[in-house]
């Protein structure tokens, strides 16, 4: 069974300088095209653990594997590591010197060494699948919001990672752009692809997720099928942060 | 005003603008690539190499450039080490660039996002491959507005070089007013070369400007 395991994160710990531990001893096994989708209050540690997974934090303890290989503690494999992850961030982070294009091809070819030819071929294809192709020459000011973000996710596409990390891709994008967002990342996991999504979307995360993980206070205090977790939530904080997404109505003159 | 004086003597102020120009070229040349070095080590913090170029830029930038120039063409051959005045020019404005062209690309790097860095790392690039294709080309275009106004001071630093006994536009004058006592004609130039010389320059820099601005890719 545990071939199928493609993270393995045991006992991870990590705080920042000021000591305020954040991550306080996560277990976390993700399968080969699970999707998973982390709830939680700000401040509860679930951004730094997609931080701590791509390396992009150091972590205090604990390991992380990624198909059974250590990738935690070993900066020196950090670029190609980072290959096999593929993250996205809330911000978009385009990088606004280069065309649609370009942002999509620089990793391909710098890193990966493929032919500009090649690398473009791909990128026109996930561009095609997106459908942003009339937008390859498009510079990233030029583009929505909700554009920027699915190019953000061609380009991490472009890599052929082995699992996508998501991070609050949506928080940043006016209302009528989330859908075109979360619709590219339900295709992504309908083509099987392994991914991690940090969101507030909770009726998204109810129907992408196979899984819902809810943290707390640096640890995932439960972790269960989606419609068990919002039907029925087994933890105190659980029903409490659901309960915040709840408006009971409220009209004049129905008293 | 003397034209024939003018026309007579214009050639000079030829050459003497050629070299002006050919020293000041090299001069920032090197101050570009100084610049880029140290304003690197700042941005990332390096441990040593980063107090250096701070010290250097502090010293560089709180002595004249004349004070400078006396050192490399006066103080250093007493250490044994003898340069032409042509190559004091150079290093010592390269030495004086340096330090401006650093603290240009610092604000330009200091502007760039930080996680576009981590963005870059993300996708798998090496931390020098983020900052050559990612941070530093972002930087450079932020930086440009005040490294065109590096490029213009620095050519008109080099007036002082005829201290140093460089026939630059600035000995040109020099010399003729002491040698026909045309005062007028000699410094009316002067000013024109060095009109002629920044004016385009200047113009230059407002047009790249414009286009990074609008065509490029700023707000």
């Amino acid at each position: 069974m545990t071939e199928d395991v493609l993270l393995s994160i045991r006992n991870l710990h990590k705080s920042y300088e000021s000591g305020n531990a954040i991550l306080r001893g996560i277990d976390l096994d993700v399968k080969r095209g699970e999707v998973l989708v982390l709830l939680g209050p700000s401040g509860c540690g679930k951004s730094t653990l997609l931080r701590c997974i791509n390396g992009l934090e150091r972590i205090d303890g604990g390991s992380i594997r990624l198909d059974g290989e250590l990738i935690s503690g070993n900066p020196r494999e950090l670029p190609k590591i980072r290959q096999k992850l593929g993250m996205v961030f809330q911000s978009y982070e385009l990088f606004p010197h280069m065309t649609v294009l370009e942002n999509i091809t620089l990793a391909p070819i710098r890193v990966q060494r493929k032919g500009r030819a090649e690398a473009e071929r791909e990128a026109r294809e996930l561009l095609l699948r997106v459908n942003l192709s009339e937008k390859e020459k498009a510079y990233p000011r030029m583009l929505s919001g909700g554009q920027k973000q699915r190019v953000a996710i061609v380009r991490a596409l472009a890599m052929h990672p082995e699992m996508m990390l998501f991070d609050e891709v949506t928080a940043a994008l006016d209302p009528e752009m989330v859908r075109e967002v979360l619709d590219v990342m339900m295709e992504l996991s309908e083509r099987g692809m392994t991914m991690l999504i940090v969101t507030h979307e909770l009726a998204f995360a109810r129907a992408v997720a196979d899984r819902i993980l809810f943290m707390d206070q640096g640890n995932i205090a439960e972790s269960g099928e989606p419609e068990a977790f919002f039907t029925a939530p087994k933890t105190e904080r659980a029903r409490d942060f659901l309960g915040n997404f709840l408006f009971s109505s409220k009209k004049k003159g129905r008293e | 005003m003397d034209f024939s004086f003018i026309r007579r003597f214009a050639p000079m102020y030829f050459d003497a603008a050629r070299l002006t120009l050919g020293i000041a070229a090299l001069g920032i040349l090197f101050s570009v690539l100084i610049g880029a070095l140290c304003s690197v080590t700042e941005y990332y913090k390096l441990p040593i190499l980063r107090r250096i170029a701070s010290a250097y830029v502090e010293l560089s930038r709180n002595t004249p450039l004349l004070v400078q120039l006396f050192f490399l063409y006066f103080g250093l051959p007493k250490l044994g080490i003898r340069m032409s005045s042509a190559l004091c020019g150079v290093v010592g404005l390269s030495f004086l660039g340096g330090a401006y062209m650093t603290e240009s690309f610092r604000a330009g790097l200091e502007a760039v996002e930080g996680v576009q860095r981590e963005a870059a790392l993300s996708l798998g690039l090496t931390p020098l491959q983020s900052m050559g294709y990612v941070i530093f080309p972002q930087a450079l275009a932020l930086s440009v507005p005040s490294l065109v106004a590096n490029v213009i001071f620095l050519i008109k630093e080099t007036s002082v070089f005829s201290a140093i006994a460089l026939a630059d536009l600035m000995y040109v004058a020099k010399d003729l007013i002491g040698l026909y006592y045309q005062t007028e004609e000699a410094l009316f130039m002067l000013v024109l070369s060095y009109l002629v010389l920044l004016l385009p320059i200047s113009i230059l820099g407002t047009l790249l400007e414009r286009r990074l601005r609008y065509a490029g890719f700023g707000d």
